[in-house]
């Protein structure tokens, strides 16, 4: 069992911003993330060395990473959070290539720092090999996996499309469209309002310097993924503008709907929601009293959201209170409403999928086979829908949206653990090669 | 010249250069990290831990999340069935 004053859960920018500020103030502070190094989707660096690679590293996720070592918070990464009691205990599921480790944790206050994930979007083909998320095969490429030469797509809907499809680019990929399904009058008022706030115009345009030869197709989405000529790989996609519908040939699909957040640890704990959303006061405080949640859980904002957010939420746990940061919490909030209506989804996506479309793909639950089911529990009970390793997190969000079901309960364990992990307490445990940590 | 090492994927050993995730060498090497409930070939969708599709048996341990593992030298990768 390991104890501490303040436990944050996610590195990604909003975490390390509230790890430091905590820890800068006095707090003992620990980080627990999933993924193996701090930084979250948006500062994932690369594993891979590579020669001759232009990416420049980011000076803003320098500085943070300077600034988390030096405060003296402890970041402790591979960590998989599977259960959590608002009393303060939590538990975490470390796999490596031979291990499952088990740890306990102990503390006063906690911090969601959780992030997002990506909307998911059944089509027919999407199931086929080739086809990835956008931020999917982002991170996928910073895993070592090569796209130089490669015809790659981008679409789906979102600010990522085009941080995607700049990335690609600059590791050689011939990007030959970014596809985003929302029209450019939807999109105008939103780029206008970026006038505003020139951190977020230079980044838009650095990406857009990189791509000028892709073109850019608003009001454009993708209604097939069609197989290769060994009818196993991607070979094309079908695509339309509502009016137009035509095949472009490619080797990767990168599609991805925007953003949806991940929210489960909040539901578990009984925080209080406002929507899709966990709510918070001021300080970043949750329902609970010693629960704070920060960034992306709290509404679609993006990086400087998540950095305000996160450094209130530490603050606030250091018994501080950061007054001219409540300030530009709100004005990113502002920023928030507007980039949701700039991509909010079209209704045409709902009749992508065919009867024989792939819906859950744990479970390998059809679209078809959801017909006459009258609820999310209906389908779980009568199709298995969502009930497969993943819980839902792909599904959910897509039945959502093509149907209508809101989820309605999250349990523990919050991912799929060995038996022997959920049952033991503070014995050590040892079968199957899963050890505990004591 | 970045390090490689042997990782046996579906019984053919090939060289992974240091830091590539399992996952992406599945991709490599141009297998499926399972094979679904209904027989799919399946890999990698979201890359980041959250949509289980890149579950292998990684040293003999199945329903393993290749996306999340790095290779390591001499490791076995193979697909989930």
């Amino acid at each position: 069992m390991t104890r501490t004053e303040v436990l944050v859960i996610g590195a990604g920018p909003a975490g390390i911003a509230a790890a430091t500020a905590a820890a800068e103030n006095g707090r003992q502070v620990i980080v627990l993330d999933d993924n193996l190094n701090a930084g979250g989707q948006i500062w994932r660096g690369a594993t891979v060395e590579k020669a001759g690679s232009s990416h420049q590293g980011n000076a803003a996720k320098r500085r943070a990473m300077t600034r988390l070592q030096q405060s003296g918070a402890q970041v402790l990464g591979g960590r998989c959070v599977f259960s959590v009691e608002a009393s303060g205990t939590l538990q975490t599921l470390q796999e490596t290539g031979s291990d499952s480790l088990v740890e306990q944790f102990q503390f006063d206050q906690l911090i969601l720092a959780t992030g997002a994930r990506e909307r998911f979007l059944p089509f027919p083909g999407w199931t086929l090999a080739g086809v990835f998320g956008a931020g999917g095969l982002q991170a996928l490429v910073k895993g070592g996996y090569p796209v130089a030469g490669k015809r790659v797509i981008v679409a789906g809907t979102g600010p990522l499309l085009l941080a995607v499809a700049a990335h690609l680019a600059q590791d050689g990929a011939a990007v030959s469209s970014v596809l985003e399904q929302a029209t450019l009058a939807q999109l105008a008022p939103f780029a206008t309002s970026l006038w505003a706030n020139p951190a977020k115009l230079v980044q838009g345009a650095r990406y857009r310097g990189k791509l000028w030869k892709t073109p850019y197709r608003t009001g454009s989405w993708i209604i097939e993924a069609i197989a290769g000529s060994d009818g196993r790989k991607l070979g094309a996609v079908r695509v339309t503008n509502g009016t137009r519908t035509w095949e472009e040939p490619c080797d990767l699909l990168a599609c991805g709907y925007h953003l949806v957040p991940n929210t489960e640890i909040a539901a578990l704990l009984g925080c209080t929601f406002r929507g899709a959303f966990v709510q918070v006061d001021d300080a970043q405080r949750t329902s609970l009293p010693n629960v704070f949640c920060a960034g992306e859980p709290t509404g679609i904002a993006g990086l400087e959201a998540a950095m305000v957010q996160g450094e209130i939420a530490g603050l606030s746990c250091a018994g501080l209170i950061g007054t001219s940061l409540q300030k530009r919490a709100v004005v990113e909030r502002a920023f928030a409403r507007r980039m949701e209506k700039a991509f909010s989804l079209r209704p045409e996506l709902r009749s992508l999928p065919r009867a024989d479309t792939i819906v859950c793909r744990c479970e390998d639950v059809a679209f078809g086979s959801l017909h006459g089911r009258t609820s999310w529990t209906d389908a779980k009970l009568q199709t298995r829908c969502g009930m497969g390793p993943c819980q839902g997190r792909t599904c959910g969000p897509a039945v959502e949206y093509l149907l209508g079901w809101r989820p309605v309960s999250v349990r523990q364990p919050l991912f799929p653990v060995p038996l022997q992990a959920f049952c033991s307490h503070d014995e050590r445990v040892e079968i199957n090669q899963l050890k505990e940590k004591v | 010249m970045r390090e490689t090492f042997p990782v046996t994927i579906n019984g053919a050993t090939r060289q992974i250069a240091r830091g590539t995730t399992v996952a992406v060498a599945m991709l490599l090497a141009e297998q499926p990290c399972r094979l679904s409930v209904s027989g799919e070939p399946r890999g990698a969708l979201c890359g980041m831990g959250i949509c289980f599709e890149c579950r292998a048996v990684v040293n003999g341990i199945p329903h393993r999340r290749t996306c999340q593992i790095l290779c390591e030298q001499d490791m076995t990768v193979e697909t989930n069935r």
